[in-house]
């Protein structure tokens, strides 16, 4: 038979957090990104929705993008995740971050981390998007202060530099 | 904005799941993709009393073309359907019609058989699906039924499945030769739901049409073929008859209004899609 958890006491879930094991018990409730937040201290990923439409929340879940408020913590077990801190330290994202700093592609920055991670995903799989790429592949990413357009530009100019 | 608390399985085999589905009932929701059942929990618009995760599962069909068609099993995510359709001219209408549904976070997790499960009006799957004449394959401990799209979807996320199957596969037909097909969507924003779009396929044999599929989506309470509109576009192609479809199909059809945007809003971009996409359709057709 299946066993069937719940809340309390929780599953107990093995993933690897940014390069490290993790082992941990959650409540099967509790969202990803709450987990990584609240449990792991890595508040670089953003809560901003909480159902899917802001992108604020983005982590990459076995080398995808996905949505860390619409994943359950339970559904990561086994899982290999990379937060916005693992990538920025892994370098990865120079190029991008170096591009949004110099056209001031953010203001608060609670949008960055979402699209840093989203655009990165971009860039590997697509050399050259045009900028009608880039904006559909952002388009599940809001922003409430930039206005997009220097986004677009930062991340137009990411895939034409040299550090990439 | 948090879930009500509800119970939790990771079955390991189909029939484990599709026991825990027969156990209980109402009570149980799968969660696949998790992309439009977790926003649910959130609004708590969904509390279920357990969760059936599939992903876990193994031996589960994934994405499988022969000669003969295309199967998709039920952790396929759009993304990778996409990836597969793009490469194959023959599935033209899924490669554009999944290139439109959400975001790429949310197709990276997001699955085909979720969204034919859920039957959301406006989405993109039940229409590519009609278009396709695809099948629904349906599993519970009593056995496996397919049922054709034509007969699957009923209503506002009303379906033909029972509370204790699970869609194990969707399947569609390779098209025959001759067929071409188009998609358009408009929304208010990119991978937002479609206020109103068309799925659109037409057989040329030896330069006339010999069959045409019309599916509007985002109109009605399911995806609605416009069979007086789909015969007015027989025979040689030509301009008049894109323009009799495009006023056949808003005046056959019940079109009802969504929020912000009326009946009459609808009627008029189902009109202004069928001859965007039909004109494209035929522009090169033999006998243009
Ligand atoms: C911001 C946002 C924008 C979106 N935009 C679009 C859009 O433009 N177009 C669009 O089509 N969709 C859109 N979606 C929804 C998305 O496409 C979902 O992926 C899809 O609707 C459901 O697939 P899922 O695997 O995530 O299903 P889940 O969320 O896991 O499940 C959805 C429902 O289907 C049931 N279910 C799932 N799998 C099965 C199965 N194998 N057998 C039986 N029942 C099953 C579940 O119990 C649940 O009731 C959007 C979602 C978000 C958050
Ligand atoms: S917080 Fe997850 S998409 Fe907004
Ligand atoms: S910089 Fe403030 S939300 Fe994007």
């Amino acid at each position: 038979m299946t066993a069937i958890a719940n809340d309390e006491p929780g599953l107990e879930i093995e993933t690897v957090v940014n390069g490290a094991p993790v082992r941990a018990r959650v409540a099967v409730r509790q969202s990803l990104v709450d987990w990584l937040r609240d449990d792991l201290g890595l508040t670089g990923s953003h809560v901003g929705c909480e159902h899917g439409v802001c992108g604020a929340c983005t982590v990459v879940v076995d080398g995808v993008c996905v949505r860390g408020c619409l994943m359950l913590a339970v559904q990561a077990d086994g899982a290999s995740i990379e937060t916005i801190e693992g990538a920025s330290a892994s370098g990865r994202l120079a190029a991008l971050q170096e591009a949004f700093y110099t056209r001031a592609a953010l203001q608060c920055g609670f949008c960055t981390p979402g699209m840093l991670l989203t655009a990165a995903e971009l860039l590997a799989g697509d050399d050259k998007p045009d900028r009608e790429t880039i904006r559909e592949a952002l388009s599940g990413n809001y922003c409430r202060c930039t206005g997009y357009q220097a986004i677009i530009d930062a991340v137009e100019a990411a895939s034409t530099s040299e550090k990439r | 904005m948090k879930p009500a608390p509800f119970a939790y399985a990771a079955p390991r085999s189909l029939d484990e799941a599709l026991a825990l589905l027969a156990e209980h009932g109402d009570e149980a929701q799968i969660i696949a993709g998790g992309q439009s059942l977790v926003p649910m929990l959130a609004l708590r618009m969904a509390t279920p009393g357990i969760l059936v995760d599939i992903n876990r599962i193994a031996g589960l069909p994934g994405l499988l073309e022969d000669d003969a068609a295309l199967t998709v099993g039920p952790c396929v995510r759009h993304a990778e359907l996409l990836r597969h359709a793009g490469r194959h001219r023959h599935w033209s209408l899924i490669a554009a019609a999944v290139r439109e549904v959400a975001h790429p976070g949310i197709r990276n997790r997001g699955t085909l058989c979720g969204s034919i499960a859920l039957a959301d009006p406006a989405a993109e799957a039940p229409a590519y699906a009609l278009a396709l004449d695809a099948e629904i394959v349906l599993s519970s401990l009593s056995g496996e039924r397919r049922v054709p799209a034509r007969k699957f979807f009923r209503g506002v996320y009303e379906t033909a499945r029972a509370p204790d199957e699970m869609i194990t596969a969707v399947t569609f037909p390779r098209p025959a030769p001759g067929w071409r097909f188009g998609f358009q969507e408009i929304a208010r924003r990119h991978g937002d739901y479609a206020i109103a779009g068309l799925c659109a396929g037409l057989r040329l044999e030896a330069g006339r049409i010999t069959e045409v599929e019309l599916v509007y989506f985002g109109i009605a309470d399911r995806p609605m073929r416009a069979p007086q509109a789909e015969r007015s576009l027989l025979g040689e192609p030509n301009a008049d008859a894109v323009k009799e479809a495009a006023a056949a199909a808003g005046a056959e059809l019940e079109v009802e209004g969504t929020g912000e945007s009326s009946a009459a809003l609808k009627r008029q971009l189902m009109r202004v899609l069928t001859e965007r996409v039909l004109t494209k359709l035929i522009v090169g057709a033999p006998g243009q």
